[in-house]
C-alpha cells in the first residue's frame, strides 16, 4: 500500500498491521495495513459488509466485547500496540472517543449528567472541575448556548442532532486523542448533518478523527484523507481529492462511480 | 330488484352476528371476572365486620370471645418476608445481572434453566426441603426457617425479572459506556441497572406479593404463634396461618377473624400491585412476570 506523499514522514497516530478481526471462525477484516495521520479527518468508506465499522470498532477494543469475537494483529497508538497482553482495554478507551450511529445519550441521565459521566462514573468528584468540563465540551460540541439553560433536563428531551452534539461533548469530556465516528449523521435530518460535519472540522484541530461514511459527498466535504476498504481488505488510501477524482485501483473507481453500493 | 334483496340480506345477516359474537365475548369476559368478584366481595362481606383500629394492635381472641386481632401474624409475617426479601434480593439481582451480562456461558444457561424450574415448584416441597435443612437440626420450628423458605420461593421470581429488565437496556448504552472508559462492573451497575431500575423494583415487589400468601411452606417451617415474634429461632405465626388456622376450626368469632386477616392479605396484595402498575406506567418497561 503506498502512502500519500503528503503523509512521508509523518509518525501515523495509529497505525495498523495486519489487522483481523471477524466472529468465530468467519474472518470480516483479512489484514489491514493502515496508518491514521494525526490532526486530520480521515473517512473509512466501503459497500455494506465491507469491514469498515469492524475496523473502527477494533481501535478502541470495543470488537472484542461482542460474545466470539476474534482478533489478531496489531493496532499501533503512537507507535504502542493497543492489543499487547499487558494492556488495559479500559485506560485504551479513555484515549480514544466514540460517537455511534444512533445517538445514544444515557436516558436516566440529565445533560449535565450525561456529558461529565465519563469522569464522574471514574471516581471525579470536584464539582468546580467537572462543571468545567461540561461547559467546555458543550462549547467544543457546539452545544453550549442551546442548553445552558436545561442543563437539569433529562438526556433524551433534546432532539436527534443535539443528542448528537451531546454524545460528542460526553465523548470530549474525557478530553481522548481520537474520536471514531461510526456514521454519526446518518440517523440525522440535512440541518443537523450540516452542523455536525462543522464540528468535525474544527475538532480536527485537537484531535484525530476517523469516521465510517457510506456518504461519498460527506467524506469530500470534511475528510482529508479516505480509505476505502472492499470485503475486509482495504483497496486505496489517499488524500480525498485525489482518491476520488482519480482513483489507482479499479474497484475505488467503481465504487465512486456508483457502480456497486 | 333481486340484487339489492340479496345484499339487504347478507347485511342484517351480518349485522345479527356482529351482535351475537360481541354478546359472547361479554359473557366470557363476565365468566372470567365474576369469581373474582365474588370472591372478593365474599372477603371484604364476611371480613369487614372484623376490622378495626384493635384488629392491628390486637392478638387473637380465646374462642367465642369476640375478634381481637390479627396482631401477631402482622409482625410474624412482616418479620419473616422482611428477612425473606433480604436474603434474596441480593442473591437474585447477583443471578439476574449474570444471566443477562454473560449470557453465552454454559453456567449462566443452565442455571437460568433451573431457575425457571424452581419457579414452578410446589411450595410445599420447598417447605418440607427448609423443614429437613433447619427446623430438623435446629429442633424447633422458627422465624429464620420461615423466611429460608420464602426467599427460596422469592429467588427465581427476582431473578427472571431482573434478567429481563436488564436485557432490554439496549446494548447501545453499554457500548457507549465502555467507549468511555468505564470498566464494565461500573457499566452494570452505573449504567444498565440505573436504566432497568423500575423492572428491577418490580420484580422485588412482586416476590414480595408471592412470598406474603404463601401458607404451605410456612406450616411446616415456622409452626404458629399465638403472640408477636418471641424469637428468630422461635416458632413464629403469619397472617396465611392465621387465616388457615382460624377458618376452620369451627368458632364463628374465629371464622371472622380468619376473614378479617383475608381482607387484609388482599388489601396488601391489591396495594402492592397498584405498585407494580405505578412503576410500570412510568417508565413503560413493559414487563411481566408469571407467578
Amino acid at each position: 500500500m503506498s502512502i500519500p506523499t503528503s503523509l512521508s514522514g509523518v509518525q501515523p497516530k495509529f497505525e495498523t498491521k495486519g489487522l483481523k478481526a471477524g466472529f468465530g471462525s468467519t474472518w470480516v477484516l483479512n489484514g489491514i495495513d493502515l496508518k491514521i495521520p494525526p490532526n486530520r479527518v480521515t473517512a473509512v468508506m466501503g459497500p455494506s459488509g465491507c469491514g469498515k465499522t469492524t475496523f473502527v470498532r477494533c481501535l478502541n477494543r470495543l470488537h472484542e466485547l461482542t460474545p466470539g469475537a476474534v482478533v489478531e494483529g496489531e493496532a499501533l497508538l503512537d507507535g504502542e500496540d493497543i492489543y499487547d497482553r499487558r494492556v488495559d482495554p479500559v485506560a485504551v478507551r479513555r484515549r480514544i472517543g466514540m460517537v455511534f450511529q444512533k445517538p445514544n445519550p444515557f436516558p436516566t441521565m440529565s445533560i449535565y449528567h450525561n456529558v461529565v459521566a465519563g469522569l464522574t462514573l471514574n471516581g471525579e468528584r470536584d464539582k468546580k472541575k467537572l462543571d468545567l468540563a461540561a461547559e467546555n465540551s458543550l462549547r467544543g460540541a457546539y452545544l453550549w448556548d442551546e442548553v445552558k439553560d436545561k442543563l437539569r433536563d433529562s438526556g433524551a428531551s433534546l432532539s436527534g442532532g443535539q443528542q448528537q452534539r451531546l454524545c460528542i461533548a460526553r465523548a470530549l469530556a474525557v478530553e481522548p486523542e481520537v474520536i471514531l465516528m461510526d456514521e454519526p449523521c446518518s440517523a440525522l435530518d440535512p440541518t443537523a448533518t450540516a452542523k455536525i460535519e462543522e464540528l468535525i472540522t474544527q475538532l480536527k484541530r485537537d484531535y484525530t478523527i476517523i469516521i465510517v461514511t457510506h456518504n461519498l459527498q460527506q467524506a469530500s466535504r470534511v475528510a482529508d484523507y479516505t480509505a476505502f476498504f472492499y470485503l475486509g481488505k482495504l483497496i486505496e488510501f489517499d488524500e480525498t481529492a485525489p482518491l476520488f477524482e482519480n482513483p489507482k485501483e479499479e474497484l475505488t473507481e467503481r465504487y465512486i462511480t456508483g457502480k456497486f453500493g | 330488484m333481486t340484487s339489492t334483496i340479496i345484499l339487504g340480506r347478507h347485511q342484517s345477516w351480518r349485522r345479527i352476528f356482529d351482535r351475537i359474537m360481541k354478546a359472547l365475548i361479554l359473557l366470557s369476559v363476565a365468566i372470567a371476572v365474576i369469581p373474582l368478584f365474588f370472591v372478593t366481595a365474599d372477603v371484604v362481606v364476611e371480613g369487614l365486620p372484623a376490622i378495626s383500629w384493635a384488629f392491628f394492635t390486637k392478638n387473637p381472641p380465646s374462642p367465642l370471645a369476640g375478634y381481637g386481632g390479627i396482631l401477631n401474624g402482622i409482625e410474624g409475617s412482616l418479620l419473616m418476608v422482611g428477612m425473606g426479601t433480604l436474603i434474596a434480593v441480593p442473591l437474585g439481582v447477583g443471578a439476574g445481572i449474570y444471566f443477562s451480562e454473560w449470557p453465552e456461558s454454559r453456567l449462566s444457561f443452565l442455571s437460568s434453566f433451573t431457575n425457571d424450574v424452581l419457579a414452578e415448584f410446589p411450595t410445599i416441597v420447598i417447605g418440607l426441603f427448609v423443614y429437613a435443612l433447619v427446623v430438623a437440626p435446629t429442633r424447633t420450628f422458627s422465624a429464620v426457617a420461615g423466611a429460608v423458605a420464602l426467599a427460596i420461593i422469592m429467588l427465581p421470581i427476582i431473578a427472571r425479572t431482573t434478567e429481563e429488565s436488564l436485557k432490554i437496556v439496549p446494548v447501545t448504552l453499554r457500548e457507549a459506556s465502555m467507549a468511555l472508559g468505564i470498566p464494565r462492573w461500573k457499566t452494570i451497575f452505573r449504567v444498565v441497572i440505573s436504566t432497568g431500575k423500575s423492572g428491577l423494583a418490580t420484580g422485588i415487589l412482586l416476590g414480595i406479593a408471592r412470598a406474603t400468601g404463601e401458607t404451605a411452606p410456612l406450616i411446616v417451617t415456622a409452626g404458629y404463634l399465638n403472640f408477636p415474634p418471641t424469637g428468630l429461632f422461635q416458632q413464629t405465626g403469619s397472617v396465611p396461618y392465621i387465616i388457615y388456622n382460624f377458618g376452620t376450626a369451627g368458632y364463628p368469632n374465629w371464622t371472622t377473624v380468619a376473614w378479617g386477616a383475608a381482607l387484609v392479605l388482599v388489601a396488601f396484595m391489591l396495594i402492592l400491585n397498584l405498585s407494580v402498575k405505578f412503576f410500570i406506567g412510568r417508565r413503560s418497561t413493559g414487563i411481566r412476570a408469571e407467578i
